[in-house]
C-alpha cells in the first residue's frame, strides 16, 4: 500500500538505535502498518521536545513524513507512557523481553492488528496483574498464535488421534504434540507431563481475564518458560538477547532473598 | 578511477561517525591538498592517542598515568561517588563546577535487548571499589532514559545492601523549554520531586 506523504498512526515504541550526533532511528509496531521505521531527529538532545514522547514502551501517537528511504518522524503525543514499567526494574526487563519478541517475530510493514492488540493488553497487564510470570507466559503463547506457529496441542500431529493423560512429546519441527506412539525417530520431542499440557491448552483457549484466574506455580511456570524458549530458538534460529538478562535478574533475586 | 592511496583514505575516513561517503571524499582530497606539515601532527596525534591514553584503574575514565586527575586530587571528596555512563559525561559534570566528589564510569548502560548485559560493563569494579572504601554516598549520573533507568535501578539493588546511601540525579523539566511539550514520565517526576521555593 503505498503511504501518503503524511501519516499519523498509533504505534509502540520497540526499538531505538543512536544515528549521528544527535538522532535516533526507531522502530515502532503499529496496528495497520506493522512493524515500521522512522528517523527521529534531534531526540538526545535535552531539550527536544519529541525524546520523552518517543523512549522505549511507550504508545504515541506518532506523525511521520514520508522519506525516500526512510521516513521522518514529525511530531509524537504521548497515549500511555506505561510509567510502572519504567519504574520497576523487573518489569521494564519483562516489557523489553515482549518487545524483543515482537521485533524478531514479525517482518517489516506487515500489518497485525491482533498482535498489536495483544502486545498493548500485555504491557497494561504487566501493570497492574498480581502474577507476571503468567502474563509472560500468557503473551508467549498467545504471540506463537498471533504470528502464524499455532501450536497443535489437541491430537497428535502424525496419527491424529486425540492425546492421552501420560508424558507426550513437543516437537518444534511439527509444530506440535506427538503422542508416545509416533515419538520414536523424532530426536527433538520434549517430553510434557499431563498437568504442563493442561495449562498450555487453558492458556491457548483463554482471554486475559479467563487466563487470570489460572493458579500458576512458579515450578509449573519455569517449565513452560523453558518449553517456550525451546520452540521461540527452534523458530528464531537465534538468541534472545534479552533472556540473558531476565535469568541474571533471577539469580539475583535468589541470591538476595537468602541471605548468606 | 583513482589511486589506491586516495581510496583506502577514504575507505578508512567513511569509517568515522558522522562521515559520510562524499564527506569522506573532501576531507581526502583537503588533506591531500594540504602540505605535510599540517597533515603530519594530524596522523601523530590519532597514533599517540592510542599509545597514550589508557583507563584510570580506579574510575575507568580515560587518563595519560594510572590514575586519572581526579583520582589523584585531594582536593575531592573521597566519600561521594558520581556514576556515569561515558567519560564524556564526566565533562559536562565538571563543566558545572559544582560537584567536588568522584567519578566511576561504567562505559555503557545495561541494555537486555542488545545483548548488554551486568558483566559487560564496570559493575564489578565498582562493588569492589565501594567495599572497604570511605565512600557513605554514591550519586547514580546515568542518563535519563530507558536504559540509563535500568542501570540505575540495578545499582541501587546491588549497592544499597552495603549500607551506603544511593541517590539519583532529579529528573525534571530541562531549562530552557516549555511545559506544554513536556512528556508524561517527565512532568510526574517533576511534580512528585517539587521542591519548596
Amino acid at each position: 500500500m503505498a503511504k501518503p506523504r503524511n501519516y499519523q498512526t498509533e504505534a509502540i515504541i520497540i526499538k531505538k538505535t543512536k544515528l549521528g550526533e544527535a538522532d535516533r532511528i526507531l522502530t515502532l509496531y503499529t496496528p495497520h502498518l506493522g512493524k515500521i521505521q522512522g528517523f527521529a531527529k534531534g531526540v538526545r538532545r535535552p531539550r527536544s521536545k519529541l525524546a520523552g514522547h518517543l523512549e522505549l514502551l511507550t504508545h504515541s501517537l506518532v506523525s511521520l513524513a514520508r522519506g525516500r528511504n526512510l521516513d521522518t518522524i514529525t511530531g509524537s503525543q504521548t497515549i500511555n507512557s506505561f510509567l510502572p514499567l519504567k519504574s520497576d526494574l523487573d518489569l521494564a526487563s519483562y516489557a523489553l523481553y515482549l518487545t524483543e519478541l515482537v521485533n524478531k517475530f514479525t517482518p517489516d510493514e506487515e500489518e497485525n492488528q491482533p498482535l498489536f492488540q495483544l502486545l498493548l493488553e500485555t504491557m497494561q497487564q504487566l501493570c497492574q496483574a498480581n502474577n507476571k510470570e503468567l502474563v509472560l507466559r500468557y503473551f508467549e503463547l498467545q504471540l506463537l498464535d498471533k504470528v502464524g506457529y499455532r501450536p497443535q496441542l489437541q491430537q497428535c500431529i502424525t496419527c491424529q488421534t486425540p492425546l492421552e493423560p501420560v508424558t507426550n512429546y513437543f516437537c518444534p519441527d511439527a509444530g506440535g504434540m506427538l503422542c508416545p506412539n509416533c515419538r520414536p525417530g523424532q530426536p527433538l520431542g520434549y517430553p510434557l507431563s499431563p498437568e504442563t499440557l493442561k495449562v498450555l491448552r487453558f492458556l491457548q483457549a483463554s482471554d486475559y481475564p479467563t487466563a487470570q484466574r489460572l493458579k500458576l506455580t512458579p515450578d509449573l511456570s519455569h517449565q513452560l518458560e523453558i518449553l517456550m524458549r525451546y520452540y521461540q530458538r527452534f523458530l528464531l534460529e537465534r538468541e534472545i538477547k534479552s533472556t540473558a538478562w531476565l535469568n541474571n535478574l533471577a539469580q539475583l533475586k535468589s541470591s538476595q532473598s537468602t541471605p548468606a | 578511477m583513482t589511486a589506491e592511496a586516495i581510496d583506502k583514505l577514504i575507505q578508512e575516513l567513511n569509517k568515522l561517525p558522522g562521515v559520510g561517503p562524499k564527506s569522506a571524499q573532501r576531507l581526502a582530497y583537503y588533506l591531500l591538498r594540504t602540505p605535510e606539515e599540517q597533515t603530519r601532527p594530524l596522523a601523530e596525534a590519532i597514533l599517540s592517542v592510542k599509545k597514550a591514553i589508557k583507563l584510570c584503574s580506579l574510575c575507568f575514565n580515560v587518563t595519560d598515568a594510572d590514575h586519572c586527575p581526579i583520582c589523584r586530587s585531594d582536593q575531592r571528596d573521597q566519600s561521594q561517588i558520581c556514576i556515569v555512563e561515558q567519560p564524556q559525561d564526566i565533562l559536562a559534570l565538571e563543566h558545572t563546577g559544582i560537584y567536588r566528589g568522584r567519578y566511576h564510569v561504567l562505559h555503557g548502560a545495561i541494555s537486555p535487548t542488545e545483548g548488554v548485559g551486568a558483566n559487560d560493563i564496570r559493575i564489578k569494579e565498582l562493588i569492589a571499589r565501594l567495599k572497604d572504601s570511605p565512600v557513605n554516598e554514591v550519586i547514580l549520573a546515568t542518563n535519563p532514559n530507558l536504559e540509563g533507568e535500568q542501570t540505575a535501578m540495578y545499582l541501587s539493588k546491588l549497592i544499597s545492601p552495603l549500607g551506603i546511601k544511593v541517590t539519583r540525579l532529579a529528573r525534571g523539566l530541562p531549562f530552557g523549554t516549555e511545559l506544554e511539550y513536556a512528556d508524561d514520565v517527565t512532568l510526574s517526576r517533576a511534580i512528585e520531586g517539587r521542591q519548596e521555593f
